[in-house]
């Protein structure tokens, strides 16, 4: 609230160039080197060691003994891979599709600012406190055949199970994204609504033309975020299917911990995490390309 | 017409909209009903009750069961992991974010997109690589070797936040504390942190969501009792209790209370930030 007056404050002495280039005050870069040790030592030299590891044979035990490209020749030849790879891709596309409809529909209706939409918006973000681990057991128990709401084997089933994981993982983070439209619906100028209205556009015509345009940019940020955050599905495919019925809901993730922690072949798991880093990879150059969020420094330079 | 000034969705009511948030929220709050409910039913009628029936003699057994299980332990490790992260989270960021925006040369740039392209990479990615390191570091089965981790990966988002806020400290009152020769240190501690508590609390709430939820590292870096933390301990009832689910189910809502206070009291900093997030 505060930054908001201070914008204001600041806004008529905009052309004081001399200032720009002063030294004076400004910490020196080496402020920031404990962070990025840190992150280094722990993030990046990891995915670095993936791929390292991804060439080797190890058990976790001795020491990694290099075994050239024998285990990317056995990712390729896996009959899992081609299942699990298009399973993530239907599963990130059908998350996608559930989670951008009801979230963008949530977000811009709890953007009004009715008490009653408020006191909603307050109920809708509950599930997103709780824990991946407990949501997961939370809806374990609620599709248990004995016990659970519905009395049938959901989860015994194929599409039942890929079902389930759409509907648990849209259940936990609708709510987030739900929050981001509410935010991006609230920045659209309520003047393109007045313009419309003395137009004689409907509410519908309305929310065609102006509000879905308008949010083009928070739908960007929300679909990378979704897309990346399938890949975290790893906690739900564990506790609500193990991959299961077969090997019907094995996920990249489900795939390499199977390997790495079920079958002690780090080699093997390290080669499908270097996959997993690559496609993640790609996946932040587009969030960094896409929403401009590197630019956005420039939007005060200058003053 | 009505006044042009009101917004357009104030005008009038929308019986679809409102439709669908109704359907909405049955199918946000049976779940937690149908848990409550559950967790409240004593463990021999659970099976052949309906869970969205009330309970007909509502017992607190099954949170005695939790309790007695433990439970106190992986709170006071939970919180622990959760305050820690939190700590080295903003000891680490807000420097970072400081330099990143005031300094803007060459290398306040490359570490700022270091932490952008770090909002990506997935902790899967990494988990087994990191296990290697944790072993070899003497930490496996220990506390650090959840923390460490933890708070690198709550990193990336903690910076944008902090950026997105200490963008919108202005100029001129930086160079009103240059003027009276105020050191750089002096400037951060008296003018940018009491600025950007709005983000910084955003920060707090954010990354201990992420230590108080954190499954995979613990689930890989530690194996005894000592260390073991909430979410792990939820995941070992499973098999614990097996087939009384009122239990299981009493333990989730338990893990969830902490939480759920601290929503009720930070509502603001926690939405308000993370609103933010997707910009126009």
């Amino acid at each position: 609230m505060t930054t908001t007056v201070d914008k204001r404050q600041a806004a008529p002495t905009v052309p004081t160039a001399p200032t720009r280039n002063s030294r004076v005050g400004r910490p020196h870069a080496v402020w920031a080197l404990p962070a990025v040790l840190f992150f280094t030592f722990f993030a990046v030299v990891p995915m670095g060691l993936a791929f390292y590891l991804s060439f080797t044979e190890w058990d976790g035990l001795g020491d990694p003994r290099p075994v050239g490209f024998a285990n990317w020749q056995k990712l390729i030849d896996d009959p899992r891979l081609t299942q699990s790879l298009s399973l993530t891709v239907v599963l990130t596309v059908a998350s996608w599709a559930f989670q951008t409809v009801v979230a963008l529909l949530l977000g811009v209706w709890a953007a009004g600012r009715q008490r009653n939409r408020a006191v909603l918006s307050a109920i809708f973000f509950v599930p997103f406190l709780l824990s991946s681990t407990a949501i997961a057991i939370l809806f374990y128990a609620l599709l248990d055949p004995n016990f659970g709401i519905i009395q049938k084997d959901t989860l015994g089933s194929q599409s039942g199970a890929f079902l389930a994981i759409v509907f648990v993982g849209g259940w936990q983070f609708i709510p987030f994204h739900t929050l981001i439209y509410q935010g991006g619906a609230r920045q659209i100028p309520e003047v393109l609504y007045q313009a419309a209205a003395i137009d004689g556009a409907g509410r519908y015509r309305q929310f065609f033309s102006i509000t879905l345009p308008q949010l083009r940019h928070t739908i960007t940020t929300s679909t990378v975020l979704m897309v990346v955050g399938s890949l975290t599905y790893f906690e739900t495919v564990l506790i609500l299917t193990k991959g299961g019925p077969g090997t019907d809901t094995a996920i990249l993730p489900y795939l390499m911990y199977e390997a790495g922690f079920k079958t002690y072949d780090f080699g093997y798991a390290s080669a499908i995490a270097s996959f997993l880093v690559l496609a993640a990879t790609g996946l932040s150059l587009v969030l960094v390309r896409l929403t401009g969020f590197g630019t956005m420094r420039s939007t005060r330079e200058g003053m | 017409m009505e006044s042009p000034r009101r917004r357009h969705w104030t005008k009038r009511a929308n019986p679809v909209a409102g439709l669908g948030s109704f359907i909405w929220l049955l199918i946000v709050l049976v779940p937690i009903y149908a848990m409550l409910s559950a967790s409240l039913t004593g463990a021999d009628k659970a099976l052949t009750g309906n869970p969205l029936r009330p309970p007909s003699e509502p017992t607190l057994d099954n949170y005695g069961t939790v309790l007695d299980s433990d439970f106190g332990h992986l709170l006071s490790n939970t919180a622990i992991v959760a305050i820690v992260v939190v700590g080295i989270v903003l000891t680490l960021s807000i420097p970072l974010a400081y330099v990143a925006v005031r300094t803007r040369d060459r290398w306040s740039n490359a570490a700022f997109r270091l932490f952008l392209l770090g909002v990506a990479i997935p902790a899967q990615a990494v988990v087994v690589p990191l296990y290697l390191l944790i072993a070899k570091l003497g930490l496996y089965d220990t506390l650090p070797a959840v923390i460490l981790p933890t708070a690198a990966f709550a990193m990336p988002v903690s910076v944008l936040v902090l950026v997105g806020t200490l963008r919108d400290v202005s100029e001129d009152l930086y160079e009103a504390m240059a003027l009276d020769g105020a050191s750089p240190l002096r400037m951060l501690f008296q003018l940018t942190i009491p600025l950007a508590k709005g983000g910084i609390s955003t920060v707090v709430i954010y990354s201990a969501l992420q230590a108080w939820n954190g499954f995979l590292f613990p689930l890989i870096f530690t194996q005894s009792d000592g260390p073991r933390v909430l979410t792990l301990g939820l995941f070992n009832y499973v098999s614990q209790f097996g087939v009384n689910i009122p239990a299981l189910l009493a333990s989730v809502v338990l893990s969830g209370i902490p939480i759920f206070a601290v929503y009720l009291v930070a509502r603001r900093a926690l939405v308000g930030g993370l609103m933010g997030v997707g910009g126009k």
